[in-house]
C-alpha cells in the first residue's frame, strides 16, 4: 500500500470503506429515488385487487402475483392498437423531424448564408412556444386539412417541437466536425450533397442517434396533441388511452393503469440500452480522429 | 504538370483587406515557398488558388487556365492541410481512394493507384488502418498519398509539419523534398518557419502585410535582401540592425551610430553623407580582432551560449543588441568588451525611411 503522501487525484477512492461513503452511498440513494416509481409500477401491475384496496397490508411487496391487470389491458382495451398507433406515431414523425433536422443543421451551420445565424435563433425561439399554446391554433390546422382523428394529425404537428430540438442538437455536433475535412473533400471532388452523406452524416452518428433517441421518446409520451386531435378509441396513443379508458369516472383501474405503463415505457428503455454508449459520447464528446 | 501564375491577386473580408495586389509567378515542376509570419496572406492566397477563398480581385491561371470561378474540384490541385484533415471514418486505403471514388475510376485503377502511392510513402502495411491508430509522422504522410492518388497538376501545402516535433519535422522536410524530386509536381507550399522554406523551396515568395516583399532563390534572399524585412526574417539567427548615419571623409566611409560609434564599410559602399540608414550584418559576420582599429568595433559581451558546434554570443554594440555566433572556442565572459571585424563585403545597407536595399 502507498504511502498517504504519494496518493493523489482518485487514489483516495482505493480503501473500502472511503468508497462506500463517496460512491455506493450516495449512488444508491440516487438509484432508489430514481427506480422507486419503475418499482411502484411493477408491484402495482402484479398485485390482485384484494391487496391493492387492504391498506392494512405491506404495500411494497405482493404477496399473490396475478396477471390479471396485463389480461385486461391487452384483451379487454384496445391496447394493442394503441402501441401500434404509437410506434408509427412515433418512428414516423422521428424520421421526418430527423430529416429536417439534418438539412435544416447543416445549412445553418456550414453553408453561411446571409442570416444563418438568425434562423438558428428564430428556431430556438420556437422550441420555446409551450404545446400547450401551439395546439389551439394546430387543432384549427388539423381540422382543416381533414386530418382530425387520423394518424397523420400526429405525425405531421410532432416534427413542430421535435424539429427545433434536434435542429439545436445536430447544430452543436456538426460544429465539432472540423472544417478542414469538407474542404479537404471538396478539392477531393465532392458536391455538398455527397459531403453531407459521405463525411457529415458518417461522423454525426452519436449525435444523430441521440437526437433520434430524444425525438422518439417525446412523441412516445406526447400527450396534449394526442389528447386533442384523436378522438375515436381504438385510433389513441398509449399515454391518451391508458388514461382516457382505465379512468372511468372516478373508478381508476390501478391495476391495468399501471400495466399499461409499464408495457409502454418497456420500448424506450430498451431503445435506450441498445444505444447508451453513443448517447453518451454525443452528450460528452466530439469527433476524436 | 502546370505552372500557376498569380496576377494583381486582392482579397477582402467584408471591408478589411487582407491582400493587396499580389503576382507571382510559378513554374512548372517548380517547388515555391510562400512564407512570411503570421496573418501575412499567405494561407488565404493558397486557398485562393486551391478554390476555397473566392478572388476579389484579379487573375488566377493554372496551366494557363483561368481558375477564378471554378469549384475547386475542377481545378485539378491536390491540397495537403495543417491538421491532415484525414477522414476519421475511413480507413488509410479510403482515404486515399476516396477522390478516385468520387470519379467513379474503376476499382482496378483505384487499387493500383493506391498501392503505388502507398509504396511510395512506406504505407502499404497500414491501409487497413483507422487514422487514430496512426502516429503522426504516418498521418501526415497518408494526407500526402491521398494528394499523390490524384496525380494533380499542382500541390498545395499548408504548413504541413507545423503538428510534428523538432525531429520528425526534418525527417518530413526531406521526404516531402525527395518525393518533389520524384513526382516532379509543381508545389505551393507555405510555411512559417523561414527554415522550412530556405531547406525545400526553388523559389522562395516573402510576405508580408498582404504584399510580396522579396521573390527569389533561398541564396539570393539570404545574400541580397531587398529590404528590411527579408533582412531581418530569412536567417538564424537573425541578422544584426543597427540605425545610424552615413559618414564619408578622405574615401572613408563608415555608419556612425549611437553614441558616436563608427561601424566600418567597404570603401565602395553605397549611400549620401549624412544618409539616415539602417547596418544589416549577420551573426556569423563577426571576427574577433586581436586589437583595436579602423575596420573595428568594440562589442560589450552580456550572455555566452555554447552550442557545441559553435558560440552565440548576445552583446551591445552602439547600443542596440546584436546576436554574434563564431565557430572558434572562445573563451568570452560576460562584460568583456572584445573587438571584433564585421566582414565588409557581408553587409547590408538599407535606406531607413522606405526600408529598401541600398544599391552600390
Amino acid at each position: 500500500m502507498a504511502k498517504k503522501e504519494e496518493l493523489g487525484g482518485m487514489d483516495y477512492l482505493v480503501t473500502l470503506p472511503k468508497r462506500v461513503v463517496t460512491v455506493y452511498i450516495p449512488l444508491a440513494i440516487f438509484l432508489i429515488i430514481l427506480l422507486f416509481p419503475f418499482y411502484w409500477m411493477v408491484i402495482t401491475t402484479f398485485k390482485p385487487n384484494e391487496e391493492l384496496y387492504d391498506l392494512g397490508r405491506n404495500p411494497f411487496w405482493v404477496i399473490h402475483p396475478t396477471l390479471d391487470h396485463i389480461k385486461k389491458l391487452l384483451f379487454q382495451t384496445h391496447f394493442p392498437e394503441w402501441f401500434v398507433t404509437t410506434m408509427i406515431v412515433s418512428v414516423a414523425s422521428t424520421f421526418l423531424s430527423l430529416f429536417a433536422s439534418v438539412t435544416a443543421a447543416y445549412a445553418i451551420q456550414r453553408l453561411r448564408f446571409r442570416g444563418s445565424e438568425m434562423v438558428g435563433a428564430a428556431i430556438f425561439l420556437a422550441y420555446l412556444v409551450p404545446p400547450s399554446i401551439l395546439f389551439i391554433p394546430l387543432a384549427t390546422m388539423v381540422f382543416d386539412f381533414g386530418l382530425f382523428d387520423t394518424k397523420w394529425s400526429l405525425i405531421l404537428t410532432y416534427p413542430t417541437f421535435l424539429i427545433p430540438f434536434a435542429t439545436w442538437l445536430l447544430m452543436g455536433y456538426f460544429k465539432t466536425i472540423p472544417y478542414e475535412l469538407e474542404e479537404c473533400a471538396l478539392i477531393d471532388g465532392a458536391s455538398r450533397l455527397q459531403i453531407l452523406l459521405k463525411i457529415v452524416l458518417p461522423l454525426s452518428v452519436p449525435g444523430l442517434i441521440s437526437a433520434g433517441i430524444f425525438a422518439f421518446t417525446l412523441s412516445w409520451n406526447e400527450f396534449i396533441y394526442a389528447l386533442t386531435f384523436i378522438s375515436s378509441t381504438d385510433h389513441k396513443t398509449i399515454p391518451v388511452g391508458v388514461l382516457t379508458e382505465l379512468v372511468e369516472g372516478d373508478v381508476w383501474h390501478w391495476g391495468s393503469l399501471m400495466a399499461g405503463a409499464l408495457l409502454g415505457s418497456l420500448p424506450v428503455a430498451i431503445l435506450y440500452s441498445f444505444f447508451v454508449e453513443h448517447y453518451v459520447s454525443s452528450m460528452t464528446g466530439a469527433i476524436k480522429e | 504538370m502546370a505552372s500557376v501564375e498569380i496576377r494583381n491577386v486582392f482579397k477582402a473580408f467584408g471591408s478589411t483587406e487582407v491582400l493587396h495586389g499580389v503576382s507571382v509567378d510559378i513554374q512548372n515542376e517548380e517547388f515555391v515557398v510562400l512564407v512570411g509570419p503570421s496573418g501575412c496572406g499567405k494561407s488565404t492566397l493558397l486557398r485562393m488558388i486551391a478554390g476555397l477563398e473566392e478572388i476579389t480581385k484579379g487573375d488566377i491561371l493554372i496551366g494557363g487556365r483561368q481558375v477564378n470561378n471554378l469549384p475547386p474540384k475542377d481545378r485539378d490541385v491536390a491540397m495537403v492541410f495543417q491538421n491532415y484533415a484525414l477522414y476519421p471514418h475511413m480507413t488509410v486505403f479510403d482515404n486515399m481512394a476516396f477522390s478516385l471514388k468520387l470519379a467513379k475510376a474503376p476499382k482496378a485503377e483505384i487499387q493500383e493507384r493506391v498501392q503505388r502511392a502507398a509504396e511510395i510513402l512506406n504505407l502499404s502495411d497500414y491501409l487497413e488502418r483507422y487514422p487514430r491508430q496512426l502516429s503522426g509522422g504516418q498521418r501526415q504522410r497518408v494526407a500526402m498519398g491521398r494528394a499523390i492518388v490524384r496525380d494533380p497538376l499542382v500541390f498545395l501545402f499548408d504548413e504541413p509539419l507545423s503538428n510534428l516535433d523538432a525531429k520528425l519535422r526534418v525527417q518530413m522536410r526531406a521526404e516531402i523534398k525527395a518525393l518533389h524530386h520524384k513526382l516532379r509536381t509543381t508545389v505551393v507550399y507555405v510555411t512559417h518557419d523561414q527554415v522550412e522554406a530556405m531547406t525545400m523551396a526553388d523559389r522562395i515568395v516573402v510576405m508580408h502585410d498582404g504584399i510580396v516583399e522579396q521573390v527569389g532563390d533561398p541564396i539570393t534572399l539570404f545574400d541580397t535582401p531587398d529590404n528590411l524585412f527579408v533582412a531581418g526574417f530569412i536567417g538564424s539567427p537573425a541578422m544584426n540592425l543597427i540605425p545610424g548615419r552615413i559618414g564619408r571623409r578622405d574615401g572613408r566611409v563608415w555608419v556612425e551610430a549611437r553614441a558616436g560609434v563608427r561601424l566600418p564599410l567597404r570603401p565602395n559602399a553605397p549611400g549620401q553623407q549624412g544618409q539616415e540608414v539602417v547596418y544589416g550584418v549577420r551573426p556569423k559576420s563577426f571576427q574577433i580582432a586581436p586589437s583595436p582599429g579602423d575596420d573595428t568595433v568594440d562589442m560589450t559581451v552580456g550572455v555566452v551560449e555554447p552550442t557545441g558546434d559553435e558560440i552565440e554570443v548576445i552583446a551591445k554594440v552602439a547600443g542596440e543588441q546584436v546576436c554574434a555566433v563564431f565557430t572558434d572556442r572562445l573563451a568570452l565572459k560576460p562584460e568583456q568588451t572584445v573587438a571584433v571585424r564585421p566582414q565588409l563585403d557581408s553587409v547590408h545597407l538599407f535606406d531607413a525611411g522606405s526600408g529598401k536595399r541600398l544599391v552600390a
